[in-house]
């Protein structure tokens, strides 16, 4: 076990739960406790269940298209919950159409997540992107400590 | 008289009560009535309850149990803490309320000074501090039991969170001298409910202190076991009736409504789960046999409120069959004495309406919802809470339905409506009423003789409906009663 615990689900009315449980499956091999909410899940549930289990991560799937206006304030509601801290991804077909990624993931980066994921990522990217992300916080917090 | 016989004792808010069961023949032999003398001396209430079934019997049998309920004293006083409102406060809630408690409050999040006033303002009997799944969020329960301890309260506080802080919330509870005791989490994991630890917790308090503190000890010559607050008893029947005795079929899934002056109660046993595959479940489980107390539908207390609730006095009063002015003037009756019963067609066809009103809306907030949510794959039906469409038997009591004319329209209040397609009431059930307040009895009963005590209550519950009752090993065919 990692000891780091991850919140999963697709947000708003977005039902495309099969990539998102492929994801949790993975994180749940890789050691870390996984809380998966599942298929439409808004926004505020994924924030209660990241309160109660003290969750590290929250993982937001979108697939339907709508991700960017689901999506849109989720920063924010975490600050207002004091989740201030929480890292935040979010992956899958996030907007409508072929638009340039780089352009797709500024604006969720904009938003407030730590990282964005185009359609198609393998698991493992998630993993990896996990592990360095989490190492890099628990260097940072022992430069706090000190 | 000859066989096993068995005493069950009720100390109510207002009368002692007494139900004589003849253990073999599973049949009420009588019943005995005296005020609740709490304040004062419960024995005395009690002797007059005893003369009273004495008076009926000619002579009392040695009785092979003597049982107790109680919901007298103000009742079993809860306030419950959780983190956040939606989860884990919520799982309390449904844990105190399982308890048989009369709760008083809820608070969710970190308790601040205000919370503690107004906690201290109740005077709780029993505090329910929950938050954090097991290995989540220990910071806010141990933040809480340190303001509790901090504060100059003394009652037993049952501690029913993140299993990985209990150690530390007992520590700091135990080390400012509370009567702290650790049971397992409410919610263990996201959206998993486990009711069943707390509620024990809770009932064992209530044996070893409330029964003491309260001065309902006072009584033990009477009785071999004050073993449980009332609603507990009452909810020990209906789950009683639904799952039958060991080895027998019971009624299957079914409903309480106990309609009274101050509150309505409900009690479902039943899954709830959705009824067609292609349903989703949204928000916490629910418990298999779960109640609700709404505080606000009382038909004496707050009869005003009912009419709110139920659309306003043009509504209640075309279901009367009388004018909104008169309504008024009856509203005003019921206000100026609490303990009116209705004198007269009018008053009487007004009971109705609001005892219908009432049972109609404490019913839709205990069942649960089912909405269409539009996703962009098409609609997908979302159900939230428990599903009672299957339920097949609802069992009514309370004063609006015993005295009252007319119990089978006053009770089918409970019942799916066209109207609200959305409210997941139940669709075609069986309608019973408890005429002679025994399901309180039979809950006590069911401890110690499960056999008798489903028989008796089977066969003590009158039909008021054309529904076949289902379930027992014959079903019976019942008419209008």
């Amino acid at each position: 076990m990692t000891g780091h615990t991850l919140v999963t689900g697709v947000i708003g009315s977005d039902t495309h739960i099969v990539g998102n449980r492929i994801l949790s499956m993975a994180l749940e091999d890789a050691g870390y406790h996984v809380v998966a909410l599942g298929a439409l899940t808004p926004s505020e549930d994924f924030i209660k269940a990241a309160i109660e289990t003290a969750a590290d991560a929250i993982m937001v799937s979108s697939l339907y298209g709508q991700g960017e206006l689901d999506c849109k304030g989720f920063r924010d509601l975490c600050i207002e919950a004091g989740l201030q801290d929480i890292l935040l991804y979010v992956g899958g077909n996030l907007v409508v159409g072929k638009q340039d990624w780089d352009g797709v993931e500024r604006r969720f980066l904009d938003m407030g997540f730590d990282r964005a994921f185009p359609p198609g990522t393998r698991t493992n990217d998630v993993i990896e992107s996990l592990a360095r992300d989490f190492a890099a916080r628990a260097v940072d917090a022992g430069m706090a400590d000190r | 008289m000859s066989g096993p016989a068995a005493l069950l004792i009720d100390f109510g808010s207002t009368y002692t009560k007494l139900r004589a069961v003849d253990l073999k023949n599973r049949t009420l032999l009588g019943s005995g009535q005296g005020p609740s003398t709490v304040t004062s001396d419960i024995t005395i209430g009690m002797r007059t309850a005893l003369g009273d079934l004495e008076e009926q019997l000619g002579r009392l049998p040695d009785f092979r149990y003597r049982l107790a309920s109680s919901s007298a004293a103000g009742g079993l006083k809860m306030v419950t803490v959780g983190l956040v409102r939606e989860l884990t406060a919520e799982a309390a809630r449904f844990a105190a309320l399982g308890a048989g408690a009369r709760l008083v409050d809820t608070f969710a999040y970190q308790l601040s000074k205000r919370d503690m006033a107004r906690i201290t303002g109740h005077d709780p009997d029993i505090i329910l501090l929950a938050g954090g799944t097991d290995g989540g969020n220990s910071e806010v329960i141990v933040n809480n039991a340190q303001t509790l301890a901090a504060s100059g309260l003394t009652c037993p506080i049952i501690v029913a969170g993140n299993r990985s802080a209990a150690d530390d919330a007992e520590e700091i509870l135990k080390h400012a001298g509370k009567d702290v005791r650790v049971t397992g989490n409410v919610m263990p994991a996201l959206g998993t409910l486990e009711i069943e630890p707390a509620r024990a917790a809770i009932r064992d308090v209530f044996i070893a202190r409330i029964v003491h503190a309260k001065g309902l000890d006072r009584a033990h010559d009477f009785f071999d076991a004050l073993a449980m607050p009332t609603p507990v008893a009452v909810l020990e029947a209906a789950r009683l009736l639904s799952d039958g005795p060991h080895g027998r079929g019971g009624l299957g899934p079914l409903l309480v409504v106990d309609i009274g002056g101050a509150t309505t109660d409900v009690y479902s046993v039943a899954s709830g789960e959705p009824t067609e595959g292609r349903i989703l479940q949204h928000g916490l489980p629910e418990p298999f046999a779960k109640r609700t107390v709404e505080g606000d539908l009382g038909m004496r207390h707050n009869a005003g409120e009912i009419i709110e609730a139920a659309g306003g006095r043009d509504a209640v009063a075309a279901l009367a069959g009388a004018t909104p002015a008169e309504v008024d003037v009856l509203l005003e009756r019921i206000a100026a004495d609490v303990e009116r019963l209705p004198e007269g067609e009018g008053e009487r066809a007004f009971d109705a309406a609001l005892a219908q009103c009432a049972i109609r809306i404490a019913v839709t907030r205990h069942a649960g919802t089912v909405e269409i949510v539009h996703t962009v794959s098409g609609p997908v039906a979302a159900q939230r809470g428990k599903d009672l469409s299957p339920v097949a038997t609802v069992i009514g009591t309370g004063g609006a339905l015993v005295y009252g004319r007319n119990a089978s329209s006053i009770l089918s209040g409970c019942r799916f409506s066209e109207d609200e397609p959305g409210s997941l009431r139940p669709r075609d059930p069986a309608l019973l009423v408890d005429n002679n307040y025994l399901l309180y009895a039979a809950g006590l009963l069911a401890e110690v003789e499960p056999e008798a005590a489903f028989d008796f209550a089977r066969a003590s519950l009158e039909p008021v409906s054309e529904q076949s009752v289902k379930g027992g090993e014959n079903e019976l065919r019942v008419t209008s009663g």
